[in-house]
C-alpha cells in the first residue's frame, strides 16, 4: 500500500540546515496497524507528514496505492488527500460551527457527493463510531473522546486507502485513549490500512507494528502481538 | 455559484460575529449612499438649470448693432449703424440650415419711463416690434386672444399681445382686455391677446412686455426699414455656433463694416452658454463619482481588512479543510465570494436608505416650495445598475487579497498553530 524509498527532508533554518530524515525505507501494506514511534525531534510527525501530503520531501520516493506521489502542486495535493488519505489529528481539528454530522461530510463534499448521499453516509460513519444521536450536536458540546471519535468518522467517511492518525489519543485519558484505540482496532479489523504516531507505549502496543524512529533513522521495525483495547474498555 | 452548501458557509461566517460585519458593511454602505446622493444632487441642480432655460431654443444667438471702430470704404470709425431688413434677406439667403431669423425692435427697456397709457393709467413696458415665429423662439403661453400672425404684419394691423404683468398694472380685476385699446407712445393699439411666460429668470420683468407686429411698429415709431437686433435659430441639426460667423460676415458685408472689425456686431450665443452649462453637468456628475467611488474605497479597504482578519481567524480551519481535501480556488472562492456577498448587501443598503433619503428630501422640497436651481434631485436605473457593477467589482477588489494569502496558508502550517 505504502512504499517509501531513502526519504530524505531538511528544514532549514537560517544558515543552519537541519536534516530531519535521514533515508527513511519502508513498506506497509494492507490491512496494517503501524505505530510510528519516538522521541520529539525524531522526525515522526515530519514522516506522517510527508505521508499526509502536507509535506514535500526533499528526495527520495513515496509510492501510495501504485500511485508515485512527486511533483505536487497544491490542487492536485488536495485532490490525492482527499482521495486517498483521512487524517486524525491530536486535537480533534473539527471545524467548531459545524454540527458533527457536517463535519463527518466534509470530505465527501469535496468529493461532489450529492447532498443527501453525504448526509446519509455522515450518519452511517457517525453510528460506526457510535455517535450517531449526537449528529446534530457542534463539537463544542462534545466531550473530547467524542471529539475524537467524529474525527475518525470523518477520516472514514471518504474511505481513503490509508488512515493517518497524529497522536490521536495525545489530549485525551487513559481510559477514552483505549476507547478510541479500540474503534480504530476494529476499523483495522474492518481491513483499513492505518498509521498511528504516537509516544506512548501502550498505544503502540495496541498495534499490530511498531517502527521506532531516531534521528531520522528507523532504529527499529518489529511486528508485535496486537494488545486488545477492549479488555480495557 | 448556486450552491447550497457555500450559501450556508457564507451565512455562517458572516453571522458568526453580526457586529463586526455590521460594521464592515457600513464603510461600504455609506460609501454607495454618498454616491448616490451626490449624483442626486447634481441631477437635482441640473434639473433645476435647465428649469431656468425652460422652453426656450437654446440653438439661438442675439445680434444687435454697435459702433464701427475701423473706418472702411470712406465712411469713418464711431460710425453709428443699423440693421436693415434686407440684411435679413441676405443672411436668408446665403445662410442656409437657419430655422428662424427674427428682426426685431424694441421700445422701453431697463428703467425706462412710462411709455404706455390706457385711460388714467400708465405704465413703463417693454415693446417689441415682432414677427409670429418670435413664439417659438421665446415661448410664452397664450392666455387669451391670439399672437402676432402674418396678416398683421402684411397688414400692419395697430394690435397688441400684452403679458399679464401688463395686464395687472393697466386694468382693473376681471375688466375685458381684448378689444381694449392702449396708447403706446401716443399711439393707440387694439388689444389681441394676453401671454403668460414661464418664468425664465426674468421674473416680473418677463410678464411686462407687449407684442406688436414688427412692420406696425416700424411705421408706428418710425424706424423705416431698421432692425434693432435678431434673433436667429438653427435648425436642429447645426449648431449656431458653427454658423454664427458666418452671419455676422453677411450683416457686416451689407453694412459696409470692415471684415475684421469685431466690434461693430454684438452678439449673444445662447448654445454655448447652454453648452457650457451642459458641460457642467458632465464635470458635477464626474465629481459625483470621483468623490463617491473614494468614499466607497474605504469602505473597500474596511471589507478588505476584515477579510484578513477573520482568514487570520480561521487559518486552522482553513488548514483543515484543505488536509481533507479542499482545492485551493475552491477556497478562494469561497473567500471571494463572501467578499462580493458582503459588499453587494451593505451597497443594497445604502442604495435603499439613499433612495429614501432623497425620497425624503424631494417631499420637503415640495412642501416649502420651489427652491432656486434645483428641482427632483434622483438617480436613474442605470445609476443604480452602474452602482451595483462598482460594487461586484469593489467586492472582487476587496476579496482578492485575502482569497489570495488563505490559499498561501500551507496545511501544515495551519494545522501547526495550536
Amino acid at each position: 500500500m505504502i512504499q517509501i524509498k531513502d526519504l530524505h527532508k531538511s528544514y532549514k533554518m537560517g544558515k543552519n540546515s537541519l536534516h530531519v530524515l535521514k533515508g527513511i525505507n519502508f513498506n506497509v501494506e494492507e490491512g496494517e496497524l503501524v505505530a510510528i514511534m519516538g522521541s520529539s525531534g525524531s522526525g515522526k510527525s515530519t514522516l506522517l507528514n510527508i505521508l499526509g501530503m502536507l509535506d514535500s520531501s526533499d528526495s527520495g520516493e513515496y509510492i501510495l496505492d501504485n500511485v508515485p506521489i512527486k511533483d505536487l502542486n497544491e490542487t492536485k495535493a488536495a485532490r490525492y488527500r482527499n482521495k486517498f488519505l483521512g487524517f486524525v489529528f491530536q486535537s480533534f481539528n473539527l471545524i467548531n460551527y459545524k454540527s458533527a454530522a457536517e463535519n463527518v461530510a466534509l470530505p465527501l463534499y469535496y468529493q461532489k457527493v450529492p447532498r443527501k448521499e453525504r448526509q446519509e453516509k455522515a450518519l452511517k460513519y457517525l453510528e460506526q463510531v457510535g455517535l450517531k444521536e449526537w449528529a446534530g450536536h457542534l463539537p463544542s458540546e462534545l466531550s473530547g473522546g467524542q471529539k475524537q471519535r467524529v474525527a475518525i468518522a470523518r477520516a472514514l467517511a471518504a474511505e481513503p486507502k490509508v488512515l493517518l492518525a497524529d497522536e490521536p489519543t495525545g489530549a485525551l485519558d487513559s481510559k477514552t485513549s483505549y476507547e478510541v484505540m479500540d474503534l480504530i482496532q476494529k476499523i483495522n479489523d474492518a481491513g483499513n490500512t492505518i498509521l498511528i504516531v504516537t509516544h506512548e507505549p501502550d498505544i503502540a502496543d495496541m498495534c499490530k507494528r511498531i517502527v521506532h524512529l531516531k534521528d531520522g533513522v528507523i532504529i527499529e521495525d518489529k511486528k508485535i502481538e496486537q494488545v486488545r483495547a477492549e479488555q480495557y474498555v | 455559484m448556486f450552491n447550497r452548501d457555500r450559501w450556508k458557509e457564507i451565512l455562517e461566517v458572516l453571522s458568526s460575529n453580526v457586529f463586526r460585519t455590521l460594521a464592515t458593511s457600513f464603510g461600504v454602505g455609506w460609501g454607495i449612499f454618498i454616491l448616490i446622493i451626490l449624483l442626486a444632487a447634481g441631477k437635482g441642480m441640473e434639473n433645476g438649470i435647465r428649469a431656468d432655460f425652460g422652453d426656450i431654443a437654446t440653438n439661438t444667438m442675439f445680434m444687435w448693432s454697435r459702433n464701427t471702430t475701423i473706418s472702411y470704404k470712406g465712411l469713418p470709425k464711431g460710425r453709428r449703424f443699423s440693421f436693415k431688413l434686407e440684411d435679413v434677406q441676405a443672411i436668408n439667403d446665403k445662410v442656409s440650415n437657419l430655422r428662424f431669423i427674427s428682426p426685431r425692435n424694441q421700445l422701453g427697456g431697463f428703467g425706462g419711463g412710462n411709455n404706455v397709457v390706457r385711460g388714467l393709467k400708465t405704465g413703463a413696458f417693454n415693446v417689441y416690434g415682432d414677427y409670429p415665429e418670435i413664439i417659438r423662439q421665446e415661448p410664452m403661453t397664450i392666455t387669451s386672444g391670439r399672437f402676432v400672425n402674418q396678416n398683421d404684419i402684411e397688414d400692419k394691423r395697430k394690435i397688441a399681445v400684452i403679458g399679464d404683468g401688463v395686464k395687472n398694472e393697466l386694468y382693473d380685476q376681471g375688466e375685458t382686455v381684448i378689444g381694449t385699446y392702449i396708447k403706446i407712445q401716443g399711439v393707440n393699439f387694439m388689444v389681441v391677446g394676453t401671454y403668460q411666460k414661464k418664468d425664465s429668470g426674468g421674473g416680473e420683468e418677463g410678464q411686462k412686455e407687449i407684442y406688436v407686429p414688427f412692420t406696425a411698429f416700424s411705421q408706428a415709431f418710425n424706424m423705416g426699414n431698421d432692425v434693432g437686433w435678431m434673433a436667429i435659430t438653427a435648425n436642429d441639426g447645426s449648431s449656431i455656433s458653427e454658423l454664427k460667423e458666418k452671419i455676422v460676415g453677411v450683416v457686416k458685408e451689407n453694412r459696409k463694416i470692415h471684415p475684421d472689425d469685431k466690434r461693430a456686431v454684438g452678439y449673444f450665443d445662447l448654445y454655448e452658454q447652454f453648452n457650457r452649462v451642459e458641460s457642467l453637468f458632465g464635470a458635477l456628475r464626474w465629481v459625483a463619482y470621483f468623490v463617491g467611488v473614494l468614499v466607497l474605497l474605504s469602505g473597500i479597504i474596511g471589507v478588505s481588512n476584515i477579510m484578513l482578519i477573520v482568514i487570520k481567524e480561521r487559518t486552522k480551519e482553513i488548514g483543515i479543510r484543505r488536509a481533507l481535501g479542499e482545492a485551493p480556488w475552491s477556497i478562494k472562492k469561497q473567500i471571494l465570494m463572501e467578499s462580493i456577498f458582503l459588499t453587494i448587501i451593505s451597497g443594497m443598503i445604502g442604495i435603499i436608505f439613499g433612495a429614501a433619503f432623497i425620497y425624503g428630501v424631494n417631499a420637503v422640497l415640495d412642501s416649502i416650495g420651489p427652491v432656486d436651481m434645483f428641482i427632483n434631485p434622483s438617480v436613474s436605473l442605470g445609476v443604480v445598475v452602474s452602482a451595483l457593477f462598482i460594487l461586484i467589482f469593489s467586492g472582487l477588489l476587496a476579496g482578492f487579497i485575502p482569497a489570495q494569502s488563505a490559499i498561501k496558508i500551507r496545511p501544515i502550517e495551519a494545522l501547526r498553530t495550536e
